[in-house]
């Protein structure tokens, strides 16, 4: 199978598009017409043929561009991308994992040759033809960390296990949802998470801690979670606050289906050998209200859940003053139908809308 | 299905090395690589005896890099359940077992200025996998090693002929102790402490360096328990509706696991907390055995970790 690398921009005339099989794919988060936040792991094993589940790391048609705008943000803040001392064998599990999972999962566009510490690295569709000696960091231009995650779509925290906690002690974080790995370098699990409502009380944080800390090789995890973002923009983070924040009100009824986005992070979680750390990418997929309209069970289905949200959620979620556009742009998708089970668009069997 | 991950292996040594201690090779079936792991992990062996399945955890002692092979090393304990004697008398080169993808509880804090390490007896196997992985990083490490005496010493001629300088070797038949106050007195400021042994060197150092302001993060213990045998009782299983009974020679766990039933677990040994079980009823006494639960948890008769910890009396409910 063949991508077609799209030429697209996440910034200034945001050229980003999806394409009709990248909507197809689009890795929708609701599985019911309600959401409250949950401990919604699952294996990661694999998945339907072309879904993002299905490879360990997903490649998509974004993947030339996205790379394109991590490297801008780097190049302007260095700070996005931060290891501290003893997180440098876990750079090197990290390297492994991605070259090894790419190589066998995308032979036509990655491939690793090893002889012994002597490896080479060839990716295509970025024209990397590299030759390193593997745990010599002194043969690459950047730290193992930062030069792999330069060539993977996606955030990637690596978390130091010790005393029963996990520890944000390196990262790659150029696509987040308005957090900063700046800010939260050398914090444990439960110091990241503290601005996050309801889900203290509901106990959820400490029974995700007990879930992630037993997270074992060759056994990786995963869940999604979302949130919205104006403009197809795919840094969101707090240190340019003052440049995406006020897009927020750039929101009108004749351009909310193409401005709007559903933003949904692909999570996963890998024990890495060496290190006995555990790292947490974070993979950003962006949709537009108008594209994810196109299947008529999410439209019945965003607009329940948007209309039915807790206060608390859509504030920190960031989109309380907009909700109400939202709502009525969404209503013209629901005609009151039931809708099936889980995430997936079920093009073929849902019925299309009533009105 | 429960635990880590399993790698089908073949036995390719099989090495006594002293009265008690014998050390097994595994390699895989399949051919290829197996994962590698960080030093101080342990893997959870398989032992088919008859009706009797074992699943006993050993730490790993090979080179976490070497990807060919594992090796473990086994004391035999001739009062215990079983399982070290299963491996001792019935296991031989080129029978087939399953084991566990690696686990680690006990791993290196890579924030440490040096590592400071306390072994006793059969508790020198997970250093000798962490001092091959520091050796790599040119780490700085220290061990004190206690034995009974040179004829028990597993692996002291290896330790002191590769690392004369930093391998300090105690034998208690010749009334040699380590002088523990001024050994933690004199490290430098970074220093972290392992200590791997019986549970009475554990209580030693840990209180020891409590004593002298050690933090307490600063100080890693691994102690795995063996299940104990002791008197039969019957248990209730409410959310599969069965009644089993645990006989005398196997673990609770052990029990659920017979009646069919998949219940959560990683070490085995009462440390990682994964198969911890609430009561729902009982009238009786626990025999709390694990490292997991606190002291309050221990008394509330809420919770049990059903690998290492028994009951006496009458009745008990579990919500499994």
């Amino acid at each position: 199978m063949t991508i077609q690398f799209n030429d697209e921009t996440f910034r200034e005339d945001y050229s980003f598009h999806n394409s009709e099989r990248a909507i197809k794919r689009f890795p929708f988060p609701f599985d019911k017409d309600s959401y409250m936040y949950a401990v919604n792991m699952e294996q990661h094993r694999g998945g339907p043929p072309d879904s993002v589940y299905e490879k360990r790391f997903d490649v998509d048609e974004h993947y030339v561009s996205e790379m394109r705008d991590r490297a801008m943000v780097l190049a302007d803040d260095p700070l996005r991308c931060q290891s501290l001392p003893h997180m440098t064998l876990a750079g090197w599990d990290l390297l492994e994992l991605i070259m090894v999972s790419k190589s066998e999962d995308y032979p036509d566009l990655f491939e690793l040759h090893r002889d012994g510490d002597q490896w080479h690295w060839i990716n295509k569709p970025l024209g990397i033809d590299d030759r390193f000696t593997f745990m010599d960091e002194t043969t690459l231009p950047y730290g193992p960390m930062e030069y792999i995650t330069r060539q993977a779509q996606g955030d990637f925290c690596v978390l130091d296990q010790r005393d029963d906690n996990l520890w944000m002690d390196a990262g790659t974080v150029t696509t987040q949802a308005d957090w900063s790995l700046d800010f939260d370098i050398g914090m444990n699990f439960f110091e990241w998470h503290a601005p996050v409502p309801l889900a203290h009380e509901k106990g959820i944080f400490v029974r995700a801690l007990k879930f992630l800390l037993n997270i074992q090789q060759g056994a990786p995890a995963r869940r999604l979670n979302w949130t919205m973002t104006v403009n197809p923009l795919l840094d969101t983070s707090p240190e340019n606050y003052h440049k995406w924040g006020v897009q927020k009100t750039t929101l009108t009824p004749e351009n909310i289906g193409s401005k709007q986005h559903l933003r949904v992070e692909l999570q996963t979680f890998f024990r890495l050998p060496r290190s006995n750390a555990l790292v947490f990418p974070i993979r950003c997929y962006l949709c537009s209200f108008q594209d994810l309209m196109t299947a008529p069970k999410w439209g019945r289905r965003l607009h329940r859940v948007i209309r039915d949200l807790p206060d608390e959620l859509a504030t920190y979620k960031g989109f309380i003053d907009n909700r109400p556009m939202m709502l009525d742009y969404l209503s013209k998708f629901d005609d009151g139908l039931p809708t099936s089970n889980g995430i997936w668009p079920e093009l073929d069997t849902e019925p299309p809308l009533q009105k | 299905m429960s635990g880590a991950e399993k790698i089908a292996v073949r036995v390719t040594e099989k090495a006594a090395l002293n009265d008690l201690v014998t050390r097994f090779r595994f390699e895989p079936v399949a051919g290829g690589l197996l994962p590698t792991f960080s030093g101080g992990a342990h893997t959870v062996v398989e032992m088919r005896d008859g009706e009797i399945t074992r699943l006993n955890p050993y730490s790993l002692m090979s080179d976490p890099f070497d990807q060919t092979a594992y090796t473990i090393s086994v004391r035999r304990d001739d009062a215990g359940r079983g399982g070290s004697l299963f491996m001792h008398n019935r296991v031989n080169v080129g029978d087939e077992m399953v084991i566990s993808n690696p686990v680690n509880l006990f791993s290196l804090d890579l924030r440490a200025r040096k590592h400071l390490m306390i072994a006793g007896g059969i508790g020198i196997t997970p250093f000798l996998a962490q001092i091959k992985q520091l050796d790599r990083a040119h780490g700085n490490w220290e061990l004190h090693y206690g034995c009974r005496s040179e004829a028990l010493g597993s692996y002291v001629d290896y330790l002191t002929a590769t690392h004369p300088n930093d391998v300090n070797v105690y034998y208690d038949d010749q009334d040699q102790a380590i002088d523990l106050e001024n050994l933690l007195d004199g490290q430098p400021l970074g220093t972290h402490i392992y200590v791997c042994g019986p549970k009475g060197m554990i209580d030693w150092v840990r209180g020891k360096a409590a004593e002298l302001g050690w933090p307490r993060e600063a100080v890693h213990y691994e102690e795995f328990l063996a299940p104990k045998p002791g008197k039969p009782f019957e248990v209730k299983l409410a959310v599969s509706n069965k009644v089993i009974q645990v006989g005398e020679q196997e673990s609770l766990l052990e029990a659920i696991e017979r009646a069919g039933v998949d219940a959560p677990y990683l070490c085995r040994g009462g440390a990682c907390g994964m198969c911890e079980t609430r009561v729902i009823d009982y009238a009786g006494n626990f025999i709390h055995r694990d490292h997991w639960l606190e002291d309050e948890e221990h008394s509330s008769g809420e919770k049990i970790m059903p690998c290492v910890s028994r009951f006496e009396g009458k009745t008990l409910v579990l919500d499994r």
